[in-house]
């Protein structure tokens, strides 16, 4: 691109400003990396990545179906996203398969079944934007939806942030002292439906997992409490849906992967360089300064 | 032979049963224990010790038979903070992003509004329990850093704080320093004074001997229970652990 040659980082962020798409992509993103980076620190310390793999990839026929029916796609994807979790725990329950495999085989089914309702439906059904996201072109409709959402989901975490912090870390005391922890679970459950429902148009059906899981694994490796842990979490996820959106505008790339890759990006830094948890512990580097 | 009083019982479970999918963990247990007695659980591995705690604080549900704590219902005991469960120093996440005065605060959530933001009367009670157990120099230490006695500690200080009458304990003497150790039996004396009722389980055959008045011996169901002198006997202990004798297990003289 001729354009690299003669950037300078004002321009380099202000151009993409001038484009209404991109000042709505930019907001959008920030938004929903927010929203997931707040609940992806209680799933990954209660160690429900592959929870929200499954759920991610369960709400795919539930979007199809909603957009088929002209429904909100919201809510076809939180009917399937805890269709699918209450399913796993019956399969579970059930039989004598062991729960990784249940979760394996139940999403991939529901997964399945949404690439064939969008090949059997053939609506004006994106097939692309709902597996990989669009934040660029996200509609006005979209755009009320996602910040009501992400609005409810935030509030929920707010309220009962300490309940499930308890509930994640002892839950057996949660319970003794009278806390409803079924209440607790199907509520973490509900924010993560919701959560993969947001993050979807930012990175696609494929990727959301990784913005309900990286930001709370960097967070985890950079502090010992809580409440920073949901701070970095949420500043790391809303700093890689700016890099990525920037660097994908730049460079031409796909919006989605170059979000998450930023992300990743961020986890290995943190993986290397962490004070106490990183390989070379930058700690012992600036000892100078303790 | 004295008539026994249901109401002055704090644990009362009559016939309980709990099972898994069908698969039975524990069944026709009872167990009666008065405020400020002492009762060593004592079993193999999978006999149902942590069933029979999960029964007493309502963490599963008793497919067959009776609980009552206090005279009341399993769920008013939850409610009235009456139970405060110790766990084994493996039963928790220790490299989970909280401090000693967090952990010891969420004694108090039960008995905070739905924010559990902690009032006064919260802080000082955390407080206090963090003295008694001696942990006041690592408030705000991640419970990752500490040893595996002082984690025992900080866990203890939360059923202090949480000011239970009815203390069930998984485990307490194992993995922790000497200091601990002292320190948590003095702690037990305490504890009865107060009129506390105690459950505790063990491996340690001598803990047992040193402070339960009573032992409750079991492998899926009770194979006996009563004053520990009585109890506690060699034949009784082959019997809970499957026919192996106790000098085998625990040396001679244990």
């Amino acid at each position: 691109m001729e354009l690299c040659s003669f950037l300078t980082l004002d321009s380099f962020l202000t151009d993409p400003l001038t484009h209404d798409f991109m000042r709505k992509a930019l907001l959008m993103s920030s938004l929903v990396a927010a929203v997931c980076g707040f609940l992806s620190s209680y799933l990954t310390l209660k160690g429900w990545a592959l929870m929200g793999d499954a759920v991610s990839h369960s709400v795919m026929p539930g979007v199809v179906v909603a957009y088929a029916l002209g429904l909100p796609f919201s809510l076809g994807a939180f009917i399937f996203g805890v269709g699918s979790v209450a399913l796993i725990g019956f399969i579970k329950q059930k039989s004598r398969v062991k729960e990784d495999t249940v979760i394996g085989l139940v999403f991939t089914g529901f997964f399945a079944l949404g690439i064939v309702l969008v090949s059997k439906i053939k609506s004006n059904i994106d097939l692309h934007s709902i597996l990989f996201g669009s934040p660029l072109g996200i509609s006005l409709s979209d755009v009320k939806q996602t910040i009501f959402i992400s609005l409810l989901v935030v509030i929920l975490l707010s309220i009962f942030r300490k309940d499930l912090m308890l509930y994640c870390f002892d839950p057996r005391h949660a319970k003794t002292v009278g806390i409803n922890v079924l209440f607790l679970h199907y509520l973490l459950l509900t924010c993560l439906s919701l959560a993969a429902v947001v993050g979807l148009q930012s990175v696609g059906i494929i990727l959301v997992v990784a913005m309900l899981i990286t930001p709370g694994a960097t967070a985890y490796l950079l502090t010992d409490k809580f409440d920073n842990m949901t701070v970095i979490s949420v500043l790391s996820a809303i700093i890689s849906s700016l890099i990525g959106i920037y660097v994908s505008f730049w460079f031409d790339l796909e919006t989605g992967g170059s979000i998450v890759l930023a992300q990743t990006f961020i986890f290995l830094f943190a993986f290397l360089f962490a004070p106490r948890y990183g390989i070379f512990k930058l700690k012992k580097l600036f000892s100078v300064y303790k | 032979m004295e008539k026994i009083n249901y109401q002055n019982l704090r644990i009362d479970a009559e016939n309980i049963c709990v099972d898994y999918n069908g698969k039975v963990a524990l069944y026709d247990a009872n167990l009666r224990l008065k405020p400020g007695q002492i009762c060593g659980l004592v079993g193999m591995n999978g006999a149902g010790k942590t069933t029979f705690f999960n029964a007493l604080t309502g963490f599963v549900n008793i497919s067959k038979g009776k609980i009552r704590i206090n005279g009341e219902s399993v769920r008013s005991a939850q409610k009235d903070q009456t139970i405060a469960y110790v766990p084994q120093n493996e039963g928790i996440d220790s490299q989970f992003p909280i401090s000693v005065w967090d952990v010891v605060m969420m004694g108090r959530y039960g008995s905070m509004n739905i924010f559990r933001c902690p009032r006064e009367s919260d802080i000082q009670a955390v407080k206090d329990a963090i003295e008694r157990v001696d942990l006041t120099d690592h408030l705000s230490t991640p419970i990752g850093n500490l040893s595996g006695g002082q984690r025992k500690r900080t866990f203890l200080a939360r059923a202090i704080a949480q000011r239970a009458s009815i203390l069930l304990l998984d485990e307490p003497f194992s993995g922790v320093d000497i200091r601990t150790e002292k320190l948590i039996s003095e702690l037990f004396i305490q504890f009865k004074n107060e009129g506390k009722t105690i459950l505790l389980s063990t491996h340690d055959m001598i803990h047992v001997r040193e402070f339960c008045d009573l032992v409750l011996l079991i492998n899926k169901t009770v194979v006996a229970y009563g004053e520990t002198s009585e109890v506690f006997t060699p034949e009784n202990i082959t019997t809970t652990f499957g026919g192996i004798s106790p000098d085998f297990l625990f040396g001679p003289e244990s």
